[in-house]
């Protein structure tokens, strides 16, 4: 693929207080590719995904958003987040906000779109994640994974150019992760550029184009999910991928793994 | 029986009165607290750390001295910095400042457990701080809020009977007429407490109401939440 990054991230460095989290990190991302992020607890992939997103200020390095220095001084931070799509481990959904709401509140008041027209654009937006049922419900009336739907719609509803996913599924009882994983699948299928922090195996071999593996806030590792999965270069990569693959999937075998998100999107409940 | 009928009918005009005077400092302190409580709590919450301390102090002073100090300090006391205040005044300007500073922290609690993950949601599609502020913290705070602001409501409006003591011609000051007039102090106040339960129990009942058309699915509010 010779075409430009969506995302473009050059030595990227952060601290809190006298520590260092994130320890320069280069990484691109293309039109319509999909990154999964895997890596232990504590290792910066969130920090990470803050500082694309400017919700936390780098304090080294620099990120571009298309042709866009993102991080050069007198950017509009709000703009740009308007740009970048972000799903989060809790939701954080707004709790006085029917599902609509949720989606639409962005578009009327961020872009300023007409009330008919944003509500057109939710219910859209709430057909995409298979949510068009429970427009006029309140996030409390809701399961863990039609909260996380309805935060995939929230962030689709502002067209962004990418999407940055947070451990989406990690907080949700094992049999809510495939609705939420499905509705992945689909936004990589019609073509979202996709950052998903995730430990979900099943979806990283069968959707992402390529595998970063962070630790102790550097890239260890990168490539295709075959290599990493099969052939992982560094010792550290090998040993959690094969933990991962235990602790997540049981006694699957690896051909079942790679049959898991399909066998979701057929599964009723 | 009887008597006390006719005596309720010959002072209860004067005391009516008086009520409309209680109603309107009780309605105009809260209002003033609300108008300078929820800047002071926004600024508590997220204000540069000086614009905190000094509010901050603000609150401490006037929740740490009895309200009847405050009131002789603005009536007597402030008149000597050449700052002069009608009797109303006065007792609208330190109820309501008085109130402000509770109201403050009541509106601190209920942002704070509005939680930070709302403001991070708001502003990650883009919403400035201010907007973040506006749709998506104050309104679940305000809910929030509802059960501490009605007690609020509640003692502002028993509070209001210190302002006699500057001769304003609220309830409690007419009733002081009304009793040494007819030497009659236990019927007079007797009535007066009536009253005032009767402004404390209608005044409950319109905000529950209220409370109840604006509830959301979910969000308890805080007194409910911890019970
Ligand atoms: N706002 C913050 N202030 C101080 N330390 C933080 C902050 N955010 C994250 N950290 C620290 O940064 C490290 C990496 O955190 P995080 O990016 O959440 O890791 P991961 O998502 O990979 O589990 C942790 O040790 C965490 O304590
Ligand atoms: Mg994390």
């Amino acid at each position: 693929m010779p075409e430009k990054p969506i995302l473009r991230i050059e030595n990227l460095r952060k601290s809190f207080g006298g520590t260092e989290i994130i320890k320069g990190i280069s990484l691109e991302v293309l039109p319509r590719e999909v990154v999964v992020i895997v890596g232990p607890s504590g290792t910066g992939k969130s920090t990470l995904l803050q500082c694309i997103n400017l919700l936390t200020r780098p304090t080294g390095g620099r990120i571009w958003l298309a042709d866009r220095e993102i991080t050069a001084p007198g950017v509009n931070v709000n703009r740009i987040r308007q740009r970048i799509g972000m799903v989060f481990q809790e939701f954080n959904l707004f709790n006085h906000l029917t599902t609509l709401d949720n989606v639409t509140i962005g578009l009327t008041r961020v872009l300023g779109m007409k009330a008919d027209e944003a509500r057109r654009k939710g219910r859209f937006e709430l057909d995409r994640v298979g949510l068009s049922d429970h427009a006029d419900k309140y996030p409390a009336q809701l399961s863990g994974g039609q909260k996380q739907r309805v935060g995939i719609a929230r962030a689709l509803g502002m067209d962004p150019a990418i999407m940055l996913f947070d451990e989406p599924t990690s907080a949700l009882d094992p049999e809510l992760t495939g609705e939420v994983l499905n509705v992945m699948h689909k936004l990589a299928r019609e073509g979202m550029t996709m950052l998903v922090v995730s430990h979900e195996m099943g979806f990283a071999r069968e959707v992402a184009h390529r595998i970063v593996f962070m630790e102790a806030g550097f890239i260890v590792e990168a490539g295709p999910p075959q290599q990493l999965f099969e052939a992982p270069r560094s010792e550290r990569a090998r040993q959690f991928l094969s933990m991962i693959a235990r602790s997540h999937n049981g006694a699957d075998s690896p051909e079942d793994q790679r049959g898991r998100v399909a066998d979701d999107a057929t599964r009723k409940p | 029986m009887n008597e006390f009928f006719i005596f309720f009918q010959t002072i209860i005009p004067e005391l009516l009165q008086g009520t409309r005077v209680t109603l309107k400092i009780a309605g105009g302190a809260l209002f003033i607290g609300f108008a300078v409580g929820l800047p002071t709590a926004l600024i508590r919450v997220y204000g540069s750390p000086w614009l905190q301390l000094i509010v901050t102090g603000y609150i401490n002073i006037f929740r740490g001295t009895p309200l009847l100090v405050q009131l002789f300090v603005v009536y007597y006391g402030l008149p000597d910095l050449g700052l002069t205040f009608s009797r109303l005044t006065a007792a609208y300007l330190t109820l309501g400042l008085n109130s402000s500073a509770y109201q403050a922290e009541y509106f601190r609690g209920a942002i704070q457990s509005v939680g930070e993950k709302q403001m991070v949601a708001a502003r990650a599609i883009g919403m400035s701080r201010f907007k973040a502020i506006r749709y998506i913290i104050l309104p679940q705070a305000f809910r929030l809020v509802m059960p501490s602001w009605s007690n609020e409501m509640i003692s502002i409006i028993k509070y209001t009977a210190v302002v006699f003591l500057i001769a304003v011609p609220d309830l409690m000051g007419k009733a002081k007429m009304v009793s040494s007039r007819y030497f009659a102090p236990i019927s007079t106040y007797i009535i007066v407490a009536l009253i005032y339960l009767v402004i404390v129990g209608l005044a409950t009942l319109i905000l529950r109401y209220v409370g109840k058309r604006f509830e959301t699915p979910g969000l308890e509010s805080m007194e409910t939440a911890t019970r």
